[in-house]
């Protein structure tokens, strides 16, 4: 007789019905489907009430007070480069590189755009073309943007560059290893190679006067108050008065950077 | 007279349209850094090749395997030099591992680096010769016993049951070897792929790019190495190994110059805000190393050399001197393809409006000479493990166990 033949004691036969063994391991089955379900429902519940209560909101308030920024009124900026030459002077930046600079547009009548900023605009500029063929032309101040969403904070591997609690954006000199990483991440071209401390520099929106009340020195110079300054987060003070009161626009939104740094007048030139 | 060819040294001089005023000096990431990925590419490439045999049970290019676990553990202990020497502060490297950033991808480096290092690479070493290691130490002189009895950690058991296991551990972590290898090498394109501010990078298909390359990299490097040092051994190339690599070889280069050609031709018909930058580069001064060395050179060719001689009748000799000359050209050109990335990748402005200079230096830790040192370093290392590990199958000795 072969094995499988054999009668065991386990084996039902067909008038038995279902044996005790049978009987719980079915029922263990359908208390596991069931208790499976039950958590799969439950999880499911729990998923969408949480997405439901997650708004999109379009743009998020400021974290906390001070939240310091800096908008620019280009329709205001002569180019005199003044900001450029304090910056350096106050901040010890090495020669060729910058903390900001002033970028020049010129809009030739046919179509054209020239763009330059000879030494980050800090000595002006000099007429480079003919009066007659300019259909028009504006300065560009530009400095970092402290973006809330940084692209540099995100890829620095040692966290050396971080968001201070006023919203600014800084480097740990004595803890950055100097990879470059985050001179790469930025898309506006703000950060730079210091060559006396082999790390990545940027601006600081002069955070040691900021945090004694006084202003940023670009700010502080600029002769025909291109620059405002101030705590976003404070609907009294002169930045958030100015974006009241004007159109203002960032550079390269659609990076979702977060930049902070606002813009009246911006053109479609400006890269 | 073309300007490229009147100053070799200054490699990119075209400085025109309007950069920013901060990307006026050097670029940042230099030829060190084109370096670092072609490095963790050929370990990742050789680490493929190796697991063919072992999990995949390619038993034609077993004669390879323990080359390749060498290749692989070779340029693995040199893969963070060009890294550590290209930092402004490489005394601090070590913060990478002390205090990672973890939304950083070049933090994960460290421990995806030591994960491979240690749990992976050192360990099938370790499994795969233990048994070489044990009898080398019972016939070695006083120096080299006390060696090898180190590197066996006093396992001396050469009994059947703990080969066996050597044999089980060993197969256990090339499987984990895989995934990790591919961890490894797609990490090093998510690097660059990973930035937005940069849309020569900035692409989903940059890791899977530099998987690929890596592989066929890889697999060119140990093939070469395999040749040269079986001329150099005077022994005979097994033929049959050699066909199943280049059939290897065609098979990744397939596969990768169709993700590459994938890559621009989405490029080409996307055209977004930085396509006019782009093709300015790309035909420029890239249109040499793009198109004539990494895709046709170091790819197409290779490729059809290769489909020709899976079905050509040729001698041996000829077929192996097609082989050497074909896996010259992968490797030439996988490095063109790391050149093009990361210094093609710096050769235009942010403002989308200019182009920038790269300048190709001597000396200096970032110059050429830097550069020769550690892109030959692996090669000595490996000279000195095969000098202690032998790779070479012994015709009269059987392989480990099978």
């Amino acid at each position: 007789m072969r094995k499988e033949d054999q009668p065991t004691e386990t084996s039902p036969s067909a008038d038995q019905g279902m044996t005790r063994a049978d009987f719980l391991t079915a029922t263990g089955k359908s208390v596991v489907l069931l208790m499976a379900g039950a958590a799969g429902y439950a999880s499911w519940n729990s998923l969408t009430s949480r997405l439901a209560q997650r708004k999109l909101t379009p743009i998020r308030g400021y974290p906390s007070s001070p939240w310091y920024s800096m908008a620019v009124d280009i329709t205001a900026c002569i180019g005199c480069g003044k900001c450029v030459d304090a910056c350096c002077a106050e901040n010890d930046v090495p020669a060729e590189h910058f903390r900001t600079w002033v970028e020049r547009y010129i809009v030739k009548k046919d179509g054209e755009v020239v763009i330059d900023s000879p030494n980050g605009g800090k000595d002006g500029f000099t007429d480079t073309v003919p009066e007659d063929q300019i259909s028009k032309a504006f300065f560009m101040p530009k400095l970092c943007n402290h973006c809330d969403e940084s692209p540099c904070i995100q890829v620095c591997p040692v966290g050396a560059t971080f968001l201070s609690p006023e919203g600014v954006v800084l480097i740990d000199y004595e803890y950055c290893i100097g990879c470059g990483y985050c001179i790469q991440a930025c898309p506006y071209g703000s950060r730079f190679w210091n060559p006396n401390k082999h790390t990545a520099d940027k601006c600081t929106l002069c955070y040691h006067r900021i945090t004694k009340g006084q202003l940023p020195a670009c700010v502080e110079v600029c002769p025909v108050k291109a620059r405002i300054f101030g705590n976003l987060a404070d609907p009294d003070s002169p930045i958030s008065k100015f974006c009241r009161e004007n159109p203002v626009m960032t550079l390269k939104p659609q990076l979702r950077t977060g930049a902070k740094v606002v813009y009246k007048g911006l053109s479609k030139e400006v890269v | 007279m073309n300007p490229i060819f009147a100053n070799p040294m200054n490699l990119l001089a075209q400085g025109t349209g309007y950069v920013f005023p901060n990307e006026r000096g050097e670029l940042q990431w230099s030829i060190l850094i084109v370096l670092y990925p072609y490095i963790t590419g050929l370990v990742a490439g050789a680490f493929i090749l190796a697991s063919l045999v072992r999990v995949f049970k390619a038993e034609a290019v077993r004669p390879t395997y323990r080359l390749a676990l060498l290749t692989a553990l070779a340029f693995l202990i040199c893969a963070p030099l060009p890294l550590v020497a290209h930092l402004g502060h490489p005394e601090r490297a070590i913060q990478i591992m002390m205090t990672p950033h973890l939304t950083s991808a070049m933090a994960i480096f460290g421990f995806v680096y030591a994960w491979y290092l240690m749990a992976v690479l050192l360990l099938e070493v370790y499994f795969d010769y233990r048994k070489d290691m044990v009898l080398a130490a019972e016939k070695s002189g006083p120096i080299m016993k006390v060696f090898f009895t180190v590197c066996t950690l006093g396992v001396k058991d050469l009994s059947h049951k703990a080969l066996e296991f050597d044999e089980k551990a060993g197969r256990f972590l090339t499987v984990i070897g895989i995934p990790s290898a591919v961890l490894l090498h797609g990490y090093v394109g998510f690097i660059f792929g990973s930035l937005k501010g940069n849309p020569w990078w900035s692409s989903v298909l940059m890791p899977l790019i530099f998987l690929l390359s890596a592989i066929v990299s890889g697999i060119a490097m140990v093939f070469l190495i395999y040749m040269i040092s079986t001329w150099y051994r005077r022994q005979k190339i097994d033929m049959r190994c050699a066909n199943a690599i280049g059939r290897y070889l065609m098979f990744a280069l397939i596969f990768d110059l169709t993700l590459e050609a994938l890559d621009i031709v989405h490029r080409m018909y996307e055209a977004g805000e930085w396509f006019d930058v782009l093709h300015l580069v790309s035909s420029g001064y890239m249109y040499y190393t793009l198109f004539i060395v990494q895709l046709f050179l170091g790819g197409i060719v290779p490729l059809v050399a290769l489909a020709v001689l899976q079905a050509a009748k040729v001698s041996d000799v000829v077929k192996t001197r097609y082989y050497l000359v074909m896996s010259t050209l992968v490797l030439i050109g996988v490095f063109a393809m790391r050149w093009n990335v990361v210094i093609g990748g710096q050769l235009f402005s942010k403002t989308l409006r200019g182009l920038t200079t790269y300048r190709l230096q001597m000396v200096g830790h970032e110059g050429l000479i830097a550069f020769m040192i550690i892109l030959l370093l692996p090669f000595f290392i490996l000279w000195f493990l095969t000098a202690i590990l032998p790779p070479w199958d012994k015709p009269d000795q059987e392989p480990a166990l099978t």
